[in-house]
């Protein structure tokens, strides 16, 4: 049996034959102390892994949408640390998955041992770092592993078969398949790119496989379930989340909307 | 032996590399192979050595300010006239060169970011020149302070689009060209303005931009029959700088001395004096002396001059300082408008405020330094300047 929380869920979903939902919410927006209750709607909705947004003043690979949350979260004080607290306080409820979502650089300032150390104990599960590539993450890979956490890296429809090869000799856990080249945010329609990438990492990995990136329907969450092991949404679950920040009934239409994707995997099995 | 950095990563010692999300690797990597290439190709080298000499009015001279110097007393002054290329600042040399390049790639279509408007004005002329796309990010503020350049850059044919994310200042309008290069990156080439960003970029600018040192080492020999004792240029990203310093790395009698941003004082937010408020870090795909905060965030900076007005320093320069080859001071807002006056006034040049910078410090050591010869670049001229010189020098408007 693996041995992180991530491990053992897809372990789990492939012994039963399910997929997993991968839920993004950038911590802190609106307030951290709302956090913790928007990953438990979205976990009662049917998530199976939280990825926790870590907001950096200078987001490079993200959109409107995860740029504007990140803004609100950083005014509302949700720093590295303010977000190790509020992993600590949804996994004292809870034994979901939690991924940190993040950039270098407020990592390096809070020193990659000492977030290895802090994470494994909040209760984090492994880390996610967007700007970081394989050349330059073995410090970084090294911390994370010492403490027991997953180190999930990006592949990307561009990456060429050498890089595909490092993405997954670097990536525990599982990877995580960038569905386009861009930047976060909402599509109507999936990439016809990520075919093509879901073949040539199989061929290189046996380690689960997610799709992120554009993704925020049921009908793509659909489509994707039938090629890979797990799908992440993130900017329509940010977007709700803005769109309904004041709104009493956030919790409740945040796990309905989980419920509605999870439900896309449903779709698959009976339209195959 | 520090000449022949960046190693195959693209690091200086431990700074620069290539902090980049994935989707942007194999492009860098394919940029890098082009690069190479072409800087091995004659036939390319003789078309951007020919277009330096005849579009963009390379040499530029290398000028004994003698009103200047016999005023201060001291060192004689020389300055490398950069501010006498086309579009008024060294910023040509390297857009001409990444141009020639993109063009090589067969990219149909150009992005660039800029603060003073100096690079996005550079980069739209190489475009027009070749027939190329263009689209220029440039922070709302920076537009404000910059109308001039955002003019001629429509003028010249570009899109100018304003950034209104963060401080709405150069940082912002690098991230927004990045998410364009990631989201277009199969047909555009991301032509990078200044020694920063991920490798290969701190690489190719100095190559494209060395071309200034070599001029003036060669020119001083003949003037002065010996080489300068120091040498001056202002530090935004440092672009201007490592081109002017380069020549003279192995030179070890030669002091280099680059000059950031003061801005208003040392409190963190008020300045752009990276080696004095700033720790390594990684901002925009590379790894140097960085303003940021106790959690890691990017800290918004200030200076009257827009091109100085960045969190990161170039990695080359990072290295440079911890190797103590270069030595890195800053001049204040105040400083650089008094230095641009006295140059002004005494020889007939109004530089650019962040060239200002290089002169402030320069005329600062000048008094003390009897018998000895320093070397200033003046990187760009002050015609966009304009705007921001009335509202300091209301004195002066008002005579």
């Amino acid at each position: 049996m693996p041995s992180t929380r991530i491990g053992r869920l897809f372990e789990n979903l492939r012994q039963t034959g399910r997929k997993a939902l991968v839920a993004y919410l950038t911590a802190g927006d609106p307030s951290p102390e709302q956090t913790p209750a928007l990953v438990e709607a979205l976990e009662r909705g049917g998530a199976d892994l939280i990825e926790l947004g870590v907001p950096f003043s200078d987001p490079i690979a993200d959109g409107p949408v995860v740029q504007r949350a990140g803004y609100r979260a950083l005014a509302a004080g949700a720093t590295l640390r303010k977000v190790l607290e509020i992993a600590a306080a949804v996994r004292r409820r809870s034994e979901i998955p939690l991924l940190l979502f993040t950039y270098l650089n407020p990592v390096l300032r809070y020193g990659l041992d000492a977030l290895g150390r802090d994470a494994a104990a909040a209760g984090i599960d492994g880390c996610l770092l967007t700007d970081a590539s394989v050349e330059e993450a073995h410090a970084y890979v090294d911390a994370m592993h010492r403490h027991g956490l997953d180190t999930v890296f990006l592949a990307a429809p561009t990456s060429t078969e050498r890089r595909l090869r490092l993405v997954a000799q670097y990536s525990t856990g599982f990877v995580y398949l960038v569905s386009r080249t861009g930047v976060t945010g909402e599509r109507d329609s999936l990439s016809a790119a990520i075919g093509p990438l879901v073949e040539s990492m199989r061929r290189i990995t046996d380690l689960p496989l997610a799709v992120g990136f554009g993704v925020s329907r049921p009908e793509h969450v659909a489509e994707l379930g039938k090629r890979v092991e797990g799908v992440v949404v993130g900017s329509a679950i940010v977007s709700l989340i803005e769109r309904n920040a004041g709104n009493p009934s956030l919790e409740i239409q945040l796990e309905s909307f989980a419920r509605e994707l999870k439900h896309g995997f449903e779709l698959a099995k009976s339209a195959s | 032996m520090m000449a022949s950095l960046p190693d195959a990563g693209g690091h200086f010692g431990p700074y620069g590399g290539r902090y980049v999300p994935e989707v942007l690797m194999s492009p860098l990597e394919e940029l890098e192979a082009a690069f190479l290439e072409a800087r091995r190709d004659p036939s390319f080298q003789a078309e951007l050595s020919d277009l330096l000499r005849q579009y963009a009015g390379r040499p530029t001279p290398l000028y004994y300010a003698r009103r200047l110097s016999e005023s201060l007393g001291g060192a004689r002054l020389y300055f490398k006239r950069e501010d006498l290329l086309h579009t008024g600042a060294h910023k040509i040399n390297n857009s001409l060169g990444q141009g020639l390049l993109a063009r090589r790639m067969g990219k149909k279509r150009i992005i660039a970011e800029t603060g003073a408007g100096q690079h996005g004005v550079a980069t739209a002329t190489v475009a027009a020149l070749l027939g190329i796309r263009c689209v220029v990010y440039m922070g709302e503020e920076d537009m404000r302070r910059q109308r001039l350049n955002v003019f001629r850059m429509r003028l010249l044919g570009a899109r100018v689009v304003a950034v209104k994310t963060g401080s709405r200042t150069l940082k912002d309008a690098i991230s927004e060209a990045m998410r364009d290069w990631v989201t277009n990156v199969a047909d555009t080439y991301y032509l990078l303005g200044s020694a920063l960003g991920a490798h290969p970029y701190p690489l190719i600018v100095r190559e494209f931009q060395k071309v200034i040192g070599e001029e003036a080492r060669g020119q001083m020999l003949e003037a002065e029959k010996r080489l300068p004792d120091a040498v001056f240029a202002c530090v935004g990203g440092g672009s201007n700088a490592i081109g002017i310093f380069h020549a003279f790395i192995p030179d070890e009698t030669v002091r280099l001395v680059g000059i950031e941003a003061g801005g208003r004082g040392g409190t963190l937010g008020e300045h752009a004096a990276r080696f004095q408020g700033g720790s390594p870090g990684v901002l925009q795909g590379a790894y140097s002396y960085l303003l940021q905060d106790g959690d890691g965030q990017i800290a918004l900076t200030h200076s009257v001059s827009a091109g100085l007005d960045y969190a990161l320093v170039g990695p080359e320069h990072a290295w440079l300082h911890d190797q103590k080859r270069a030595e890195y001071v800053s001049a204040g807002d105040r400083e650089a408008l008094e230095a641009a006056c006295l140059l002004s006034r005494t020889e007939g040049l109004i530089p650019a405020l962040e060239s200002a910078h290089a002169v402030a410090e320069a005329v600062r050591r000048a008094p003390a330094a009897k018998g000895q010869v320093f070397l200033v670049n003046l990187s760009g001229r002050g015609d966009k300047d304009m705007d921001i010189y009335r509202e300091n020098l209301k004195e002066i408007d008002a005579e």
